[in-house]
């Protein structure tokens, strides 16, 4: 097992490193530079500004300092645009916002997934079953931006009961639209994935057994069949926080959320290169860690999983 | 079951009726010598139209699908608007009246889904939206399937070393934020013209949906290529190119058509997720992401302008989503049981 996540490690840090570069290629092979505007700057600016950003140097050297500062102290540089912040100032910043939001909405959609989830599984072929099948497809379906202005004109707008948008601070009232927003879809999938694991799990011999030996219903699906059929949705947390950290992306978007997402796409626009570079490669690297304690939870939760 | 369905009729004659009538689905003919075999996909479809879900879902698709390609030009016959007619005499119309309003405040039947800021018919941008959308949508698919399926295909049949270095590939890939690198690639090549834009995006979403394609076909084709009809296939002298891809490929359609099916919403949510933020499709171009974009600026007093583009795209969605779920259970009968 230790083998195991060291070997991951090791494959992390290279893929950690080949995502930078492919931003730091993407960003220096567009055209215009980050500085150019509507109207050509005079040749004794530009000249100025190219030697304090270190533009004047060949290619390989640019490359070379900023993986290197990456690499050996964390450093992604200063931000371009946010004058004299540092973007780890920013992403520390800001990470808060997106990790309330994104942690919430996954628990959320892990709590009430798995509970209508089993329930029809349980009770399939039910009106519950296909009730809450259609309501999980609709959950697929609708996308975020029209899911949460649409929650934002019934619950702000027309009834008055929550904010509309903009961060309150942690445990707020601002929170629960984003949330929900947020959740939707994962909800939906988390329901549907319960479902398909727990109908296969309950014809299994091991669920029979445990019937024949006079086990209560209820510990029979608590104890045995959730466990077993729960798998699906274990493994289905590595692709849902990647997923969770784009989603937040529309969601800062639309509540006007100063979280990471939001930061983001300003950077994309403004063409604040070591913001970009700084917020892709944090993604990354929580993407992959997070990927390696899900196969590790994997191993723990199915004794017939082994990593070599 | 895989080597049955190859059959062909004079195949059967020599396995003789006996035999191919224990199969549920095969029914003889009245001459008693022949036996009429159905075909994998006429029972498929005949599986697909029970389910009355994904039936509706097909219905909903045609319908949209149509609806987005006549649409637009059948509103600029009746009623003279295009998606950017912008009408500039009257300064009364270039605003935003509600659904079924004329810009007297009176019932007109001229704009079923209101107009938007600029006083432009709302269905007439809904149904071209749409059309930028499913185009988008079958197209990328179709790019992610020709991709996906060479690879997953050459993968799977030369096998051993290759093999594992390209499914790492594909397994490092997967584990890349690819949206997060889209956004960067759309936003530094922001193109100046909106077809550039367009074009980009198809390379872009094209260029990382592929991934679960190539899996699937490297998988089937890993069942697939001990078979025997491979091997009389090399027996006869047949080159590996033509095996993989006459012979191989076309029997691992049926998980692709289902895949793909439930692709395409995929994509379609990309896009519009993409032109959302303002990275996909640019003005005068319209799709109902950056429809839905425009609508939630005015949401508080336009709520249609948001309402409409978003609620066709859901319900686009829905039935594409139902449409491959009845795919998936009419193509694959393993999973009809659970």
């Amino acid at each position: 097992m230790l083998r195991f996540i060291v070997r991951r490690l090791l494959v992390t840090i290279p893929t950690i490193l080949v995502v930078i570069s492919i931003t730091w290629v993407l960003i220096k092979l567009a055209p215009g530079n980050f500085y150019s505007g509507e109207k050509p700057l005079p040749a004794a600016v530009e000249k100025i500004i190219r030697e304090k950003y270190g533009l004047d140097k060949p290619w390989y050297q640019q490359y070379g300092k900023t993986m290197w500062s990456i690499v050996r102290h964390l450093d992604f540089g200063t931000s371009l645009r946010y004058q004299g912040q540092s973007v780890n100032t920013i992403i520390k910043r800001s990470l808060p916002v997106s990790a309330a939001v994104g942690l919430l909405a996954y628990l959320l959609a892990l709590i009430v997934g798995i509970t209508v989830g089993s329930i029809a599984a349980l009770k399939q072929n039910s009106k519950w079953d296909y009730g809450s099948m259609a309501l999980a497809m609709l959950g697929i379906s609708v996308p975020n931006f029209v899911l949460g202005p649409i929650l934002v004109l019934i619950f702000s707008l027309e009834l008055y009961w929550l904010p509309p948008s903009r961060w309150g601070g942690f445990p707020s009232l601002n929170l629960v639209l984003p949330v929900l927003t947020l959740s939707a879809i994962y909800m939906a999938y988390i329901a549907r994935l319960t479902r398909a694991g727990m109908l296969e799990v309950l014809r299994s011999d091991y669920i029979r057994t445990a019937r024949a030996k006079g086990l209560s219903e209820r510990d029979v699906v608590i104890r045995h069949a959730l466990r077993g059929g729960l798998m699906p949705v274990i493994s289905y947390t590595g692709p849902a926080l990647a997923f969770l950290l784009t989603g937040t992306v529309v969601v800062e978007r639309i509540f006007a959320l100063p979280g990471l997402g939001n930061y983001f796409i300003q950077a994309s626009l403004n063409r604040d290169e070591p913001l970009i570079i700084g917020i892709v490669a944090f993604i990354a690297i929580t993407l992959l860690l997070m990927n390696l304690l899900v196969d590790i939870a994997y191993a723990y939760l199915d004794p017939r999983v082994r990593y070599q | 079951m895989a080597t049955e369905k190859n059959l062909k009729h004079d195949e059967l004659i020599h396995i003789g009726p006996e035999m191919a009538v224990a199969e549920a689905d095969v029914m003889p003919v009245e001459t008693g010598r022949f036996v009429h075999g159905t075909s994998l996909w006429r029972d498929a479809w005949r599986r697909l139209l029970k389910n009355k879900l994904a039936v509706v879902g097909l219905v909903v698709v045609v319908i949209v699908t149509i609806s987005s390609i006549v649409g637009p030009t059948l509103i600029k016959r009746i009623f003279g608007f295009t998606p950017d007619y912008i009408p500039s005499h009257d300064p009364r119309l270039t605003q935003s009246f509600p659904p079924f309003t004329g810009p007297d405040g009176e019932f007109s039947w001229a704009h079923p889904m209101g107009t938007d800021n600029a006083g432009r018919d709302q269905l007439a941008r809904v149904l071209q939206g749409g059309q930028i959308s499913l185009f988008v949508g079958i197209l990328s698919t179709f790019v992610s399937l020709l991709i996906g399926v060479s690879y997953g295909a050459i993968a799977g049949y030369v096998g051993g070393r290759v093999d594992n270095v390209m499914m790492r590939i594909v397994d490092v890939l997967y584990s890349l934020p690819y949206v997060i690198v889209v956004i960067v690639l759309l936003s530094m090549f922001r193109s100046q013209t909106p077809r550039g834009q367009l074009i980009l995006l198809f390379i872009a979403i094209g260029s990382v949906s592929w991934l679960t394609m190539a899996r699937i076909v490297r998988g089937q084709v890993l069942s697939l290529k001990n078979q025997e009809f491979v091997l009389a296939a090399r027996a006869t002298g047949v080159s590996n190119t033509r095996i993989i891809f006459r012979h191989l490929v076309p029997n691992t359609l049926g998980p692709l058509i289902v895949y793909a099916t439930l692709t395409i919403p995929q994509i379609m949510l990309t896009e519009a997720f993409l032109s959302f933020l303002g990275f996909g499709v640019q003005a005068p171009l319209a799709s109902w992401g950056s429809l839905a974009s425009d609508g939630i600026q005015n949401i508080a007093i336009f709520p249609w302008q948001l309402i409409f583009p978003g609620v066709t795209m859901a319900l686009t969605l829905f039935s594409l989503n139902f449409l491959g779920d009845g795919l998936r259970d009419a193509l694959d009968p393993q999973m009809r049981r659970v």
